[in-house]
């Protein structure tokens, strides 16, 4: 899975280190607040042991081996943020020290392989594993699971960025520039090798590492656990008001199409066009006192109107032709960017916390 | 069926990624033209000509860049041998098995009926072969003549934050010790077993060491967290001051300069 130089395009290769260093950042920010100075041995020494854990040949049923990534076991031990820390670590040094993975690559592989795999491992676990004991089997179950889907979404995510070069970076003549196979041909054969393989390597690393855990230092499944323990934040209460935020999310999202029930237009949202349409015409001078509109759109507006072109004209993606699904999608994706910049403008505003006292 | 001895196997890899590590600070001791610079030139000159293979769009100009990177190998120690088994090979073999269907996959006027080759097919095929070879070839070259510390440091001029290069100079030390450590659990390990474990039981056994591993790894962390604060550290990295370019390594700045304007501008 490690994408090797020449694969990907420039403007790909860009934009993935723009969002890895986005990540990176953010995940930094997270892990010094909460560890002030300690940050740096923590990953640096657990960055080691994920190089060596890679290094492990796994026994895999049916008499194969396998290497895992150690993601899962990270993100379950660390949390998301010293996950994508520590595996981005690890695979800059297999790019830089061992040419395993490219140097322009190292965005979309970090990417792939410490960001998209560490959230959708803690994702999973956290989701799996809910509020079991420490010494569940069903902890043992969920890293499994986790490990699993984590490995094969990540394969997935690193087979559409090579699918979609041909279709966008090809020379005259129709050659591809980089990676040669379409979608239809890079997900298959990326994900049979995942979907059986390294995938199940990721499975049996993170399920038995979690089930030795268990016995010999279950202190170390705590932080991720969901429960109280002592020491530890209790998240209780922020939990439950959190729960009931996505409750309403949720809901409002399910009565967004209610808008699309609406006749008309709301007032003064019409377009240029409409002041030409009789109808909208007649619609505008109803809704203001039976007072006319003028004969052509103001001509401000019909300058302005050209400066920013929405990405979802009229609430429904060109894509989708069913108007109260694009009305639903649109909304989703809406609302998705609004809790984005929310989250960021309160991590950004939040007070640093009191610093806890070093030993 | 054979069952492959897992632990063994383990025991390769590790041992063959550590030689590989030390077979590179030999390399880098050795005198020749990559070794005579300064390793920021070395990482900057190597970076940028990497994203000149990825932005060129002509076989010919990759071959011409291939060609002078393995002049580069040869005035700077660095044996065809080397880069043959270490570069050549491995990447032919992963990425040609890659290359090789898009002959035929690729669609366009086929250039012969059986089997029905194109020639968007054959350029997209060579040309991503030659395209990784070229900048494999380059990396390991740079990474062959150059020691950790000094790409660290080199790293640290290119503007990446203090702390990351911390962290990276720290894990590369910390490698060796718990690849060290891991070598020794295996290694008791099989020299207690009698027979064949069956799979299960080996997958216990492979998963049990990363445990012991990861608790050792987190102690360790946590010693090295108090040596530093001993010796105090409160969060902020220090550098030791930049040393000075010389006139061959402004040389250097210009020829890759050269070579770059010239690779993009004829590989369009």
């Amino acid at each position: 899975m490690h994408i090797p130089d020449g694969y990907l395009s420039p403007s790909t290769c860009a934009v993935f280190y723009g969002g890895t260093v986005a990540a990176w950042y953010v995940c930094l920010k997270r892990l010094k607040r909460a560890l002030l100075t300690r940050v740096v041995p923590l990953i640096s020494v657990f960055a080691a042991f994920a190089f060596v854990v890679m290094m492990f040949n796994l026994p895999l049923p049916g008499g194969t081996t396998g290497h895992a990534l150690g993601v899962t076991v990270a993100a379950i031990v660390l949390g998301p943020a010293g996950a994508v820390l520590s595996t981005s670590l690890a695979l800059a040094l297999q790019a830089l020290l061992f040419g395993d993975g490219g140097i322009t690559t190292l965005g979309a592989n970090c990417f792939n392989m410490a960001v998209i795999a560490s959230l959708v491992a803690y994702a999973c676990y956290r989701t799996l594993a809910a509020r079991a004991p420490i010494s569940a089997r069903r902890r043992v179950i969920a890293a499994g699971v986790a490990g699993y889907v984590a490995a094969n979404v990540s394969a997935l995510a690193a087979a559409i960025e090579l699918g979609i070069q041909p279709a966008l970076f090809h020379d005259a003549a129709g050659a591809p520039l980089y990676a040669p196979y379409p979608l239809k041909i890079a997900i298959p054969a990326m994900m049979i090798g995942h979907l059986t393989f390294a995938g199940i390597a990721e499975a049996v690393i993170s399920a038995g590492l979690v089930a030795y855990l268990q016995v010999a230092d279950p202190s170390l499944l705590a932080a991720t656990s969901g429960l109280n323990v002592p020491g530890m934040a209790s998240g209780a209460r922020t939990r439950a008001s959190l729960r009931r935020l996505w409750v309403t999310v949720a809901l409002l999202l399910i009565l967004t199409p209610l808008g699309i029930l609406a006749t008309g237009k709301a007032w003064g949202e019409w377009a240029p066009s409409d002041f030409l349409r009789p109808e909208a015409r007649a619609q505008i001078a109803s809704a203001s006192k039976n007072a006319l509109p003028p004969a052509a759109p103001p001509e401000g507006m019909a300058r302005l109107t050209t400066i920013w072109t929405s990405p979802f004209p009229a609430y429904a993606p060109a894509f989708v032709r069913s108007r109260a699904l694009g009305y639903l999608l649109s909304a989703m994706f809406g609302v998705g960017v609004c809790l984005l910049i929310a989250l960021l403008a309160q991590s950004r505003l939040r007070a640093h916390p009191r610093p806890e006292q070093v030993t | 069926m054979k069952r492959t001895n897992v632990v063994t196997s383990t025991l390769n890899s590790l041992s063959r990624a550590l030689s590989r590590a030390l077979i590179s600070e030999q390399t880098a001791r050795r005198s020749g033209v990559m070794q005579s610079l300064d390793p920021r030139v070395r990482v900057l000159g190597t970076f940028l000509l990497v994203i000149v293979i990825v932005l060129v769009h002509k076989i010919a100009v990759l071959l011409a860049v291939f060609t002078g990177a393995v002049v580069l190998a040869l005035a700077s120690a660095v044996t065809i041998r080397t880069l043959a088994l270490r570069v050549w090979f491995v990447v032919l073999a992963f990425t040609g098995v890659i290359a090789l269907p898009a002959l035929f996959l690729t669609p366009g006027e086929p250039l012969s009926s059986v089997p029905s080759i194109t020639p968007q097919g054959l350029h997209a095929a060579v040309m991503l072969i030659a395209r990784v070879e070229t900048a494999v070839t380059l990396t390991t070259i740079l990474v062959l003549c150059t020691p950790w510390v000094e790409i660290l440091k080199a790293l640290r001029s290119l503007c990446v934050p203090r702390e990351v290069v911390m962290m990276l100079a720290m894990a590369y030390r910390y490698i060796f010790l718990l690849a060290e450590t891991a070598t020794q659990m295996f290694e008791s390990r099989e020299s207690r077993r009698l027979g064949v474990l069956p799979g299960s039981e080996q997958r216990r056994v492979v998963a049990q060491t990363a445990g012991v591993l990861m608790s050792k790894s987190l102690d360790l962390s946590q010693e090295v967290f108090l040596a530093m604060q001993s010796r105090g550290y409160r969060g902020d990295v220090f550098t030791v001051a930049d040393s000075r370019l010389r006139p061959r390594d402004y040389l250097a700045i210009l020829a890759v300069a050269i070579i770059a304007a010239l690779a993009l501008w004829l590989g369009r």
